[in-house]
This record gives C-alpha cells, sequence and structure tokens, in this order.
C-alpha cells in the first residue's frame, strides 16, 4: 500500500482528516435534530460501512476492516499534514497496531511511546448524566466519534460528515470521480501485431504431446475394437404401431381372465347442467343441508347453479381433485364382482291361499257392548253362546247378551276383576270370577232356569267330609247378600289371584296366584271344594295355567316356557321353548296337538306338540306387546290381541294327517278399539259356535266382529 | 419423475410394471449412490444413460383385445384433456404435456373424421362428449379453458404415472383407429403435401415446429387419406335378418339407424362463425363432426377459413347480450344452441337462442328417464318434437291462451284437485303433473254411475292390498327385509321425483304470476 500520491487524488487539497471506523451503535447516539440531517447508518455495518474515509481514492475503500485500519495506520503516520494532527489538544496515537483494542479495556492507557512511557487514555468519567448533558448541550455531539484506536472523542469535519454521507447513499468517496467515463480497453480481441509479452514459446508447443496420443490412441483402439460405442440418440417421440395386429384371445394371461373391468363413472344428470331446468337448483335450505353434510356423505359433490350464459361459467375448482381421485380409485380400490340380485319385490310375497277362499271368519266390527267405565280386562262366554260376561277394572262384572248387546246383569265386586271364566260345561250354569284374593263362583242365574237351578241343587247337594282335611284355600259359602247378588262360594287364597281357568269337564279349576313361592298354582275341585297344591318347587313365575281339553295334561306357562304336565302319573312330559321373553298368555287348540302363545315382545309361537318343543312358526304380526291369544272350537282360526289396538285373525288350519304341516294365514286385521294409556286390545274371545271373536279393550268397551 | 415411478408397493399397477424395470430400479440406486458420495460427474453421466422403458407390452397384457382398450379409454382421455391444459411449466414434464396435448388433438380429428360423435353436455364441471366408436360409447370430459389453481393436496406424480400409462395407450388406439378409416397416422392435413406443410400463412401465429400441431388442432381441415376414397366405396350394407328378431324390431333398427345417419349430416351445409368470445375449440369440434362448416376470427387462431363478412355464412355464434351490427341472412345464436340442437338430433327452433334471450334449460343427454322417474317438462317438449309433433308452438299458444283466460282455468284446476285429493298422495301429484304437460281441458264430469263403479274398483283393490298386507305379514324374516329395503329404495325415488315436480310447479306459478303482475301494470 503505497503512500497516495497527489496527483492520483487531486481533490484531496484540504486533507480530509481520518476518520475512524464508525460502529453501528454510533451514529444512534446522535441528538434527534442530528438524525436529520444525518440519516442513521445502516444498521448491519457491513455494506455501509466507512473504513477508512480519509482516502478519497476510492481504490483504497476496503471491504474489509483489517486492512483498513492498516491503512488508517499507514496514512495517518505518512500523511504530509500530519502536523495537522497535532493541533487536537493531544496528540494520542496508536502505537500498538492493528490488535483487538478489547486487549487494552481494562488498562488505563493504550500502548507506549517512543520513551517507553505509557500512552493514557483520555480520561473518561462520564456517567449518564454527564452524557445526557453534554448531548443537550454539545452542538457538535452528532459528528463526535469516539476512536477506538486511541479512545479519544473525535469531531467530524463538514468534509468527513458529507464523505460519510456519500458513502452511505453508495456514491463514490472522491467528488470529482466520474464512474462513466468511457472505458479504454487495455485488451481487446484483435490480435495486435506486437506479442504482450516478448518471452519466447515453450518447447512444448511445438511438439506433439505424447501422453495425448496414448490417449488417442487408446480410444481409438477401443472403438476399432468396438467397445466404445456411439451415444444412440434419445427417442424422446415414442412410436406407435399396430398393437392388435395379431389379436389372440387364448393369449389373455391368468390373472387378466378373472380381470374386473374398472367401473366407468357416473355419467352427468340434469342437476349438473351449467343452466339447470329450475327444478334442479337447491334452495337456501338444502345448500345449508349440503354444506353441513359430510363431503362423503353428500348425494352430490357439487352444488347445482345457473349461469345465464356460458360466458359466465368459470372453471370447476374441484376438476383435478376428481381426476385425482379417480385415479386413486382405479388403483387402490380392490375390485369386486357383485351379484346383484335383482328381485322383484312382488316374488318375495310367499303365495298364500287367498283369505276369500278361506272363510268364515270375522271381517267386520258388528256390535259395540258399552258400559264399563274402566278396561276391560276379561271376558268370557258361556258354552251356548248367548251370554257374555266381562270383568273390567272398574270393579265389576257385567253379562250381556250376545246378540243385542244389553246388559243382564251387573256384579259390582270388592277389587278389581283379574280373569273370568265361563264353565264350559252346558249343564252348569257357573262363572268363576278372580277378584283380589278370592276366587268367586257365581251363579249368573242367566238363561234356562232348569239350567242354572239345577246348578244351585248341585252346590246345595254338597256334604262337607267327616275328616276336615288342610287345605292351601278356604272354601266360604256366600253369604245371604251374596248369594242375592249370585254369588255362590268364595274361594279365599291367600294372595292375590291373577287367573282363573277351568277344565273341560266343568268340575276342576285352576288358579294362578301372584307369588313366588311353590304356591302358585292351585287345582281346586268345585263338587268337593277341594283345592291342591300340585307343585312342589317353583319353577319360574307363572303367567298362565291351561288344562288340555281331552287328555289329563296341564300346561304351565312361565316367563320363558311352556312346561306340559301329566296330571296322571304326576311328572313332566314336556318344556317348550317358546323363543320369547315374556309369554302372557296361551291358547290351545281344540285338537289339543297345537299351542300358540302370544307374548310381550310381539311375538306369537305355534307350537306343534308332536313335531317339536321349538316353536313351528313364530309370527311377528304385531306392532306392539300381545295381550291374548284364542282359538276357535269349530273353526280353523286363531286370534291375537295386541296393545297396538288391533285384532288379527288367522287361518290356523291343522290336518288330521300327521305328515301335513299346519297351514297359518293371516287373514284379517280388525281395528276398532282405541288406544287409552298406551293400551289397546286386552282379551279376545271367540264366540263358541259361530266365526264371530270378541275384543275387550282399555277403552272400557267390549266388541264383536263378525 | 425423478427416477421414474412412484407408486404404493401394493398396486396392481406397480405389479404389472415392477418386473421389466430392474434396469431402472438399478438406475434409481446407482443414482441416489452418486448422490451421497456428491460425485457429480457420475450424475451427469448417469442421468446421461437413463435407461429408458416402453409400456407396449403392458398396454397389449392389460388389453389383449383391441374393444378392450376402447372400453376403457374413458379415463385415459380424460385425463390427457386435463394434462393437455397444464402450463407448460411446472407440474410435471412438458413433453408429457405436449404429447398428451398430440394424441387429444387426434383422437378429436379422428372422431370430426369419423364422425362418430354422439352427445354433447355442457356442465358445471367442464364439457361432456360422448362419440361411439366401434359400438363402444366412449365418454369424456374435458375442463373449461381456464388456468388451473393447482391444488395442493394431490399428488401430481401419481396422476403422471396414470398418464404416462394413458398416453401410450391412446397413441396405439388412434394409431388403429386412423387405420382403420384409411388415414395416415401420425395425420396429415389434406391437400397439403410435405413443401406445403411449411407454414405460409401461420408464420406470424407459430414456429416451423410448433405450426403443424397448431394447425391440426385448429380442427378445420379434413385429414389426408392413404387412398382416396371413392364415392363406390360407401357400399350399401347388406342386411342380414338377425334370427329370433320380428319385423317390428328390424324396421325399429332400421328406423334408428336413419336417425342415426341424418344425425350425423346435422349441419351439413351450414356454414358457422365462430365470435371470439365462444369456446372456439369445442364449437368447432362439434360443428364439425356434424358436417358443418366453422370458421373464425383470424387473429383468433390459425386456420380460419373465411372472413365475418362472407354473406355465406348461415349461422354464428355469439355470447354477447347485444351485438352493434347485425348482418342480414344468418342466425346470430348463443352457443347453447349447437349442444341442444347435437342432443337433439335435430336443428331446435332459433326463437329461443337469440343473444341476449334467456335461454331454455340445457338438459343432460345421458340421462334416460325410467319408468315413474321426473322427468322435466322440456324434455317431455323435446321428445314429442323428436316425434315430429309441433309441441313446442302449441303449448306457447295455450300459454297464451291460459293467460287470457286464467280465471276458468283456475277453477277448473280446483275442480281437478278435489277429485285428486281423494286418492294416495303419491299418484296425486303425478297426475297433476301430467296433466299439466298434456291438456288443461279434462272432462269433468262425475256421475252416479261411475261414481259406483270406482267404488267397486277401490272395494277390489282395497281388499287386494290388504291381502298384500296379510302376505307381507308372512313372510320370512330376511325376505322382509330385503322387500323393506327394495320397497323403501322405490318409495325414496318416487318422493324425490314428487319433490321436483312439485319444486317445478311452484317455479312455474311464481313465473305466471309474475307474468300477469307485469301485464297488469302494463295495462295500468
Amino acid at each position: 500500500c503505497a503512500e497516495p500520491s497527489g496527483a492520483s487524488r487531486p481533490g484531496a487539497a484540504p486533507a480530509p482528516r481520518p476518520c475512524w471506523e464508525t460502529g453501528a451503535s454510533e451514529p444512534r447516539r446522535r441528538p434527534a435534530g442530528g438524525a436529520a440531517a444525518a440519516p442513521a447508518a445502516s444498521g448491519g455495518g457491513g455494506s455501509g460501512r466507512v473504513d477508512c474515509p480519509s482516502l478519497s481514492c476510492p481504490a483504497f475503500v476496503s471491504p474489509s476492516g483489517t486492512q483498513g485500519c492498516i491503512c488508517v495506520e499507514l496514512c495517518v503516520l505518512h500523511h504530509p499534514h500530519a502536523a495537522f494532527l497535532s493541533t487536537l489538544p493531544q496528540d494520542i496515537r496508536n502505537t500498538v497496531g492493528n490488535i483487538p483494542m478489547e486487549w487494552y479495556q481494562d488498562f488505563p492507557h493504550i500502548g507506549y511511546d517512543l520513551e517507553g512511557k505509557k500512552i493514557y487514555k483520555p480520561i473518561r468519567n462520564k456517567d449518564e448524566l454527564d452524557k445526557f448533558l453534554e448531548k443537550m448541550e454539545n452542538p457538535d455531539y452528532w459528528r463526535t466519534v469516539q476512536d477506538k484506536m486511541t479512545g479519544a472523542d473525535i469531531k467530524l469535519t463538514d468534509e468527513q460528515v458529507d464523505l460519510v454521507h456519500r458513502l452511505q447513499k453508495g456514491q463514490f468517496g472522491d467528488v470529482h470521480f466520474d464512474p462513466y467515463e468511457p472505458a479504454i480497453d487495455f485488451f481487446s480481441h484483435e490480435v495486435m501485431i506486437h506479442p504482450v509479452t516478448n518471452r519466447p514459446a515453450d518447447k512444448r508447443s511445438f511438439i506433439p504431446s505424447l501422453i495425448e496420443k496414448e490417449k488417442v490412441s487408446k480410444l481409438v483402439h477401443a472403438i476399432k475394437m468396438g467397445w466404445i460405442k456411439p451415444r444412440k440418440p434419445k427417442e424422446d417421440t415414442p412410436t406407435y404401431y399396430d398393437l392388435w395386429a395379431h389379436e389372440d384371445p387364448n393369449s389373455i394371461l391368468g390373472r387378466h381372465k378373472m380381470h374386473v373391468p374398472a367401473p366407468k363413472m357416473k355419467l352427468p344428470g340434469h342437476e349438473e347442467s351449467y343452466n339447470p331446468p329450475p327444478e334442479y337448483l337447491p334452495s337456501e335450505e338444502e345448500k345449508l343441508a349440503w354444506e353441513q353434510q359430510e363431503p362423503a356423505e353428500r348425494k352430490l359433490n357439487f352444488v347445482p347453479r345457473q349461469y345465464r350464459c356460458l360466458r359466465a361459467v368459470p372453471a370447476y375448482s374441484r376438476f383435478i381433485h376428481e381426476r385425482f381421485e379417480r385415479c386413486l380409485d382405479l388403483y387402490l380400490c380392490p375390485r369386486q364382482r357383485k351379484m346383484r340380485v335383482n328381485v322383484d319385490p312382488e316374488d318375495l310375497i310367499p303365495k298364500l291361499p287367498k283369505p276369500r277362499d278361506l272363510q268364515p271368519f270375522p271381517t267386520t266390527q258388528a256390535l259395540v257392548y258399552r258400559g264399563h267405565s274402566s278396561l276391560v280386562r276379561c271376558l268370557s262366554i258361556c258354552p251356548g253362546g248367548q251370554w257374555l260376561v266381562s270383568g273390567s277394572d272398574d270393579c265389576t262384572v257385567r253379562f250381556w247378551e250376545v246378540s243385542t248387546a244389553r246388559c243382564m246383569k251387573t256384579l259390582p265386586l270388592a277389587g278389581v276383576v283379574k280373569s273370568i271364566s265361563w264353565n264350559p260345561n252346558p249343564t252348569i250354569c257357573l262363572v268363576a270370577i278372580a277378584v283380589e284374593q278370592s276366587v268367586l263362583l257365581v251363579n249368573p242365574s242367566l238363561g234356562d232356569k232348569l239350567l242354572y237351578g239345577a246348578t244351585d241343587q248341585l252346590l246345595e247337594s254338597y256334604v262337607a267330609p267327616e275328616e276336615e282335611r288342610v287345605q292351601p284355600v278356604q272354601w266360604v259359602a256366600a253369604t245371604t247378600e251374596e248369594h242375592g247378588k249370585g254369588i255362590r262360594l268364595v274361594v279365599q287364597h291367600s294372595r292375590p289371584v291373577k287367573q282363573v281357568t277351568w277344565h273341560g269337564k266343568g268340575d276342576y279349576f285352576a288358579s294362578v296366584l301372584a307369588d313366588n313361592s311353590n304356591m302358585q298354582v292351585l287345582i281346586h275341585q268345585t263338587s268337593k271344594r277341594w283345592s291342591q297344591n300340585p307343585f312342589r318347587k317353583s319353577k319360574g313365575l307363572v303367567q298362565c295355567v291351561l288344562f288340555h281339553p281331552i287328555r289329563p295334561y296341564f300346561f304351565v306357562a312361565t316367563q320363558r316356557y311352556v312346561r306340559v304336565y301329566n296330571l296322571l302319573k304326576q311328572e313332566l312330559t314336556k318344556k317348550l321353548m317358546t323363543n320369547c321373553k315374556w309369554v302372557s298368555s296361551m291358547a290351545i287348540h281344540p285338537g289339543g296337538d297345537n299351542i300358540i302363545c302370544g307374548s310381550y315382545d310381539s311375538k306369537l309361537a305355534w307350537f306343534d306338540l308332536d313335531l317339536s318343543t321349538r316353536p313351528y312358526q313364530l309370527l311377528r304380526h304385531h306392532k306392539k306387546a300381545l295381550r291374548s291369544v284364542a282359538f276357535h272350537k269349530h273353526y280353523p282360526l286363531f286370534a291375537s290381541g295386541s296393545d297396538d289396538g288391533s285384532v288379527i285373525v288367522c287361518h290356523g288350519m291343522v290336518y288330521n294327517d300327521l305328515l301335513q304341516n299346519p297351514l297359518l294365514v293371516p287373514v284379517k286385521v280388525l281395528k276398532g278399539h282405541a288406544l287409552t294409556w298406551d293400551l289397546g286390545v286386552l282379551d279376545v274371545l271367540f264366540h263358541p259356535t259361530q266365526p264371530w271373536v270378541f275384543s275387550s279393550g282399555a277403552d272400557g268397551t267390549v266388541r264383536l266382529f263378525t | 419423475m425423478q427416477g421414474g415411478l412412484h407408486l404404493p408397493p401394493s398396486s396392481p399397477w406397480k405389479r404389472a410394471l415392477s418386473l421389466p424395470f430392474s434396469a431402472l430400479q438399478v438406475f434409481v440406486r446407482k443414482l441416489r449412490k452418486a448422490y451421497g458420495k456428491s460425485e457429480w460427474s457420475t450424475v451427469e453421466r448417469l442421468k446421461d444413460n437413463k435407461p429408458s422403458y416402453k409400456l407396449d407390452h403392458i398396454v397389449k397384457e392389460r388389453y389383449p383385445t383391441f374393444i378392450d382398450a376402447l372400453r376403457d379409454l374413458d379415463d385415459a382421455l380424460s385425463m390427457c384433456f386435463l394434462f393437455s391444459t397444464f402450463p407448460r411449466t411446472g407440474k410435471c414434464h412438458v413433453q408429457i404435456i405436449q404429447l398428451c396435448r398430440r394424441l387429444s388433438v387426434e383422437f378429436l380429428n379422428y372422431v370430426i373424421a369419423s364422425r362418430s360423435l354422439r352427445k354433447v353436455f355442457l356442465s358445471i364441471k367442464g364439457i361432456y362428449y360422448q362419440a361411439e366408436v366401434l359400438g363402444q360409447p366412449i365418454t369424456w370430459i374435458t375442463p373449461y379453458a381456464f388456468a388451473h389453481d393447482h391444488p395442493t393436496d394431490v399428488d401430481y406424480r401419481v396422476m403422471a404415472t396414470f398418464t404416462e400409462f394413458y398416453t401410450t395407450l391412446l397413441g396405439f388406439v388412434n394409431f388403429r383407429l386412423y387405420h382403420s378409416l384409411n388415414l395416415l397416422y401420425p395425420p396429415k392435413i389434406e391437400g397439403q403435401s410435405e413443401v406445403e406443410l411449411k407454414p405460409t400463412e401461420g408464420e406470424a401465429y407459430a414456429m416451423d415446429s410448433e405450426s403443424y400441431l397448431e394447425k391440426l388442432s385448429a380442427l378445420s381441415a379434413s385429414l389426408a387419406r392413404v387412398v382416396a376414397p371413392t364415392p363406390e366405396d360407401d357400399v350399401e350394407m347388406d342386411e342380414f335378418p338377425v334370427e329370433g328378431e320380428t319385423a317390428e324390431q328390424m324396421d325399429a333398427r332400421k328406423k334408428e339407424q336413419e336417425v342415426l345417419e341424418k344425425q350425423k349430416k346435422l349441419f351439413e351445409g351450414l356454414r358457422f362463425f365462430l365470435n371470439r368470445e365462444v369456446p372456439r375449440e369445442p364449437l368447432a369440434f362439434i360443428i364439425r363432426c356434424f358436417g358443418g362448416q366453422v370458421s373464425w376470427d383470424k387473429s383468433l387462431c390459425i386456420g380460419a377459413t373465411y372472413d365475418v363478412s362472407d354473406p355465406s355464412i348461415t349461422h354464428q355464434i355469439v355470447d354477447r347480450p347485444r351485438l352493434e351490427q347485425q348482418v342480414v341472412g344468418r342466425y346470430y345464436l348463443q352457443p347453447q344452441w349447437v349442444f341442444d340442437s347435437v342432443n337433439a338430433k335435430l336443428c331446435l327452433p332459433v326463437a329461443d337462442y337469440f343473444p341476449g334471450v334467456l335461454l331454455p334449460p340445457h338438459l343432460s343427454p345421458f340421462v334416460t328417464e325410467q319408468e315413474g322417474d321426473y322427468i322435466p317438462p322440456e324434455k317431455l317438449k323435446l321428445l314429442a318434437m323428436q316425434r315430429g309433433e309441433n309441441a313446442g308452438e302449441e303449448s306457447e299458444e295455450e300459454e297464451e291462451e291460459e293467460e287470457e283466460d286464467d280465471n276458468d282455468d283456475d277453477d277448473e284446476e280446483e275442480e281437478e284437485e278435489e277429485d285428486d285429493s281423494e286418492k294416495e298422495e303419491e299418484t296425486k301429484l303425478k297426475k297433476m303433473e301430467e296433466q299439466k304437460t298434456q291438456s288443461k281441458a279434462l272432462p269433468v264430469k262425475v256421475t252416479a254411475g261411475k261414481v259406483r263403479l270406482e267404488d267397486k274398483q277401490r272395494l277390489e283393490q282395497e281388499q287386494q292390498s290388504e291381502e298384500k298386507r296379510l302376505a307381507i305379514m308372512m313372510m320370512k324374516k330376511r325376505e322382509k327385509y330385503l322387500y323393506k329395503k327394495i320397497m323403501f329404495g322405490k318409495k325414496r325415488k318416487v318422493r324425490e321425483a314428487n319433490k321436483l315436480a312439485e319444486k317445478r310447479k311452484a317455479h312455474d306459478t311464481a313465473i305466471k304470476e309474475e307474468k300477469k303482475k307485469n301485464k297488469k301494470a302494463r295495462r295500468a
């Protein structure tokens, strides 16, 4: 780095003072007033850094700080106007050279002078207040910088400030330097007659290279031997030919024999049109519903829209998505041949004999027996079919004439009538009524006077046995007052009685108690006024019991099973699984081989006793719980009443031929009862001779369908 | 597609591709190694020698017969048309995009040459086309010509892999199709020898290398044939009655054939001019497919054959609300007319399609209504028109009349409604709809005798329905479930149809009332 001569920098006459490196933080210390005049230096310090502003020749503005420092050192030392510097109050010079100044941070001096004495830093004991005062008072504060090399404060001259400004703006430091001078080419493309240097050419430039020769001969040899082949030209345009020129269907590979071609995409409907008919445009609610649906659940993957003209149709934003999803479908979804059964729904309906061919059966409501004020729980009919008796929750029992719907008699009782049963023996006129804890045997005194007189005589002819036997119940003869009402005998139980049913001969009857013990079922003999408990053990909550019409069998229905006992042998013969949750009622075919069970889970199970202990058929005709089921004595009919207020009459033909299964055909749904407290039909009953069905409902009526 | 293929390991495509591509796998391995070692010269060398592969055998394996290939062409075409609209930068290799463009243009030219386009549909997603090639319906969709808003959640590598396969497939299919028509492949424009192919007039438009494809994609010129067609070539096909076919069926087939032939010559003799705001390519394609001549502004695209001022132009397709100056002797029509006419297989009356007019709804030609489906009234009108009845005018007149004596009509309608209200909901709406579409003047006279007759019928019906109900009760559980499912589906269909009909009715009445109001306002 030579001393710059005066000729090289003609504008340096007023000898700019050296300006030492200004740190990034220093310009910020300037007062606000000065900041406007001298814009703050750029923060990084890299680009707008002033390295050696004293040298106005741009060649000396070195990018690196270290070199710049040396320059400063030299130019300061050899500056022709160095004496000018001595005008400063103290001639402080850096004698330590370019070392990190923080080494002297903790010392009061920086370096040594020629005599070996310490050169002291200017004393700095200014606190913040002093600094502030100086900042406020010193008008040149903004142009005062600290020289790191010597630790002295230096006030920049106007020229120096100007220089800093220029450099900050990215201009050349020298005012007079013209960066746009026409360039003079020292070296041009033209070959000059004189060489640049006078050096004679090397020998190797005259002699062919042996190494190269060897290399070339190797390559030539390799080419001759066919080891090196010319690079094949790249084919970027594919060539096409008749790929299917020789179609050979037998050449299909094994795995393509089972190839499932990709299903085609669904073709668009009217709603996808850019101008669809107005009915395909969604309303506001539909649009909202569409937006709230999961994308996978939407029926259409777009909202139909209408555009007035083709010009207004925008690009479909999900076009690429759809193609991409199709690609994913094609290669990620396994394909499967699905056998779609194209069934005609009509073919599924079983071909049943027409109900018209299965007549007679009740079809229309003929009579309504009104009178009860509460739900009618139970019905019974005299074996002749002339009188009907009904028991209700309004604590009365009413006797009706079937053909006229006239209430012949009303029998007020002490409690709710749970069950009622007319003696099936046509020679006896007696009705068993279950009221609270007792079973009343009532002579209704209806019909033939001889008949009911005979019944009374029969009851009176009872002679008490000499030896009093222990009985589970008490047989009490009616008081005179009760006798006047028609009550003849009272069988007092220990528990409330749920059901009472007669044996076909009319002498025995069974009662079911609401109990958990083995005392749930009792069998009574009217003629001997004698009762017994047939079961030693409880087998569950007994729902209802039934006598076999011909043979000495006894059916006991618990919640899920029906047990068949042989009364003679006193043993269990069969246990029928009903496949129901809770059996509600039971009826037996007059032939005695078939049983139907109604259940609270709205099923009706038909058992063929000869066939199996499982139901032959489980009918789910009703929508709600079944309350009662009934068989007709002569006709092949059975009926079921349910909480949904309907009575369904079915044709249930049982053939004598054991090989032929019973034929069950629903023939009529009878509706008439109004639903009260969610209860519909509580009891159904067939007329003993006619194809008529009675039903009692929760609406307090009894209806006759004929 | 650095390193070739990107497919999940389990895909059947991968299985098909992996066997002959071991060289490619080795290449990828070597390249990865070179990258890892930062041996750039090796990388360069490897890249130079990248093994190329062909998918020909895979196409052959996947589609052993040509018909198989045609059957699966839908996706290939849609994908190629989509890729050909991609920008030439970014998403995937330029070569693929150019190849897609070339192949799709070739296919379009084939469809024009064979006149096999059948249906077109302007959907909000894009334009659907359906062509019938060798008896196979081929449907494809092209997006509207806008820049794509490229989604970020789409894996373009997967799409590019598919496109690679599809381009191979489409190339072979094109080759075969061109040869089946005795056309040269790669296609040449008719009447231009090799020398003439050097662009003269298109110089300003495209570079030398591009002008050929551009001219081809203009779709305005017909293609050169290997053997010049002579009129004797069109040999009358002998007719062989198919066994077991009745005369009626044969007649129907013949009629169908005739209709088809007629449709192919739908625009024959018509000269179209496309305004610059109209999508040029689809319209030029469609018009040329049906024998029409088409041109456009010379500055719009290469290949314009005549000028706007040509007096022989019969139809000018315009998509702006009004025109400053109109030339006498030609129809100014909106583009939907072309599409609707093609779908209707006849040139529709032009009155509905004048510029600025509220267009009639554009219906999908892909919907074939089954029994019980909802049919929009426009479709009914169209069907009537196809049958040869002049329903359109009648209905218009009717409407006029309706407006004249609206009061009378209303009374009648009410009566009808009362009658209907007794019937079931489902039949009611349908009937109303039918009545609406047919004619209003039904004899509404109820005599006592008739009523009894109806009662009897109804009784019978009721009995039958009850029998059915009872029989349904006796069904087995599984069958019942199936039956209920089927019936549910049927009912839903009916419900949807009814909903549409109801909506339409509400809309029609609203419009009618508005019209009335306007009329009154005008009178007052």
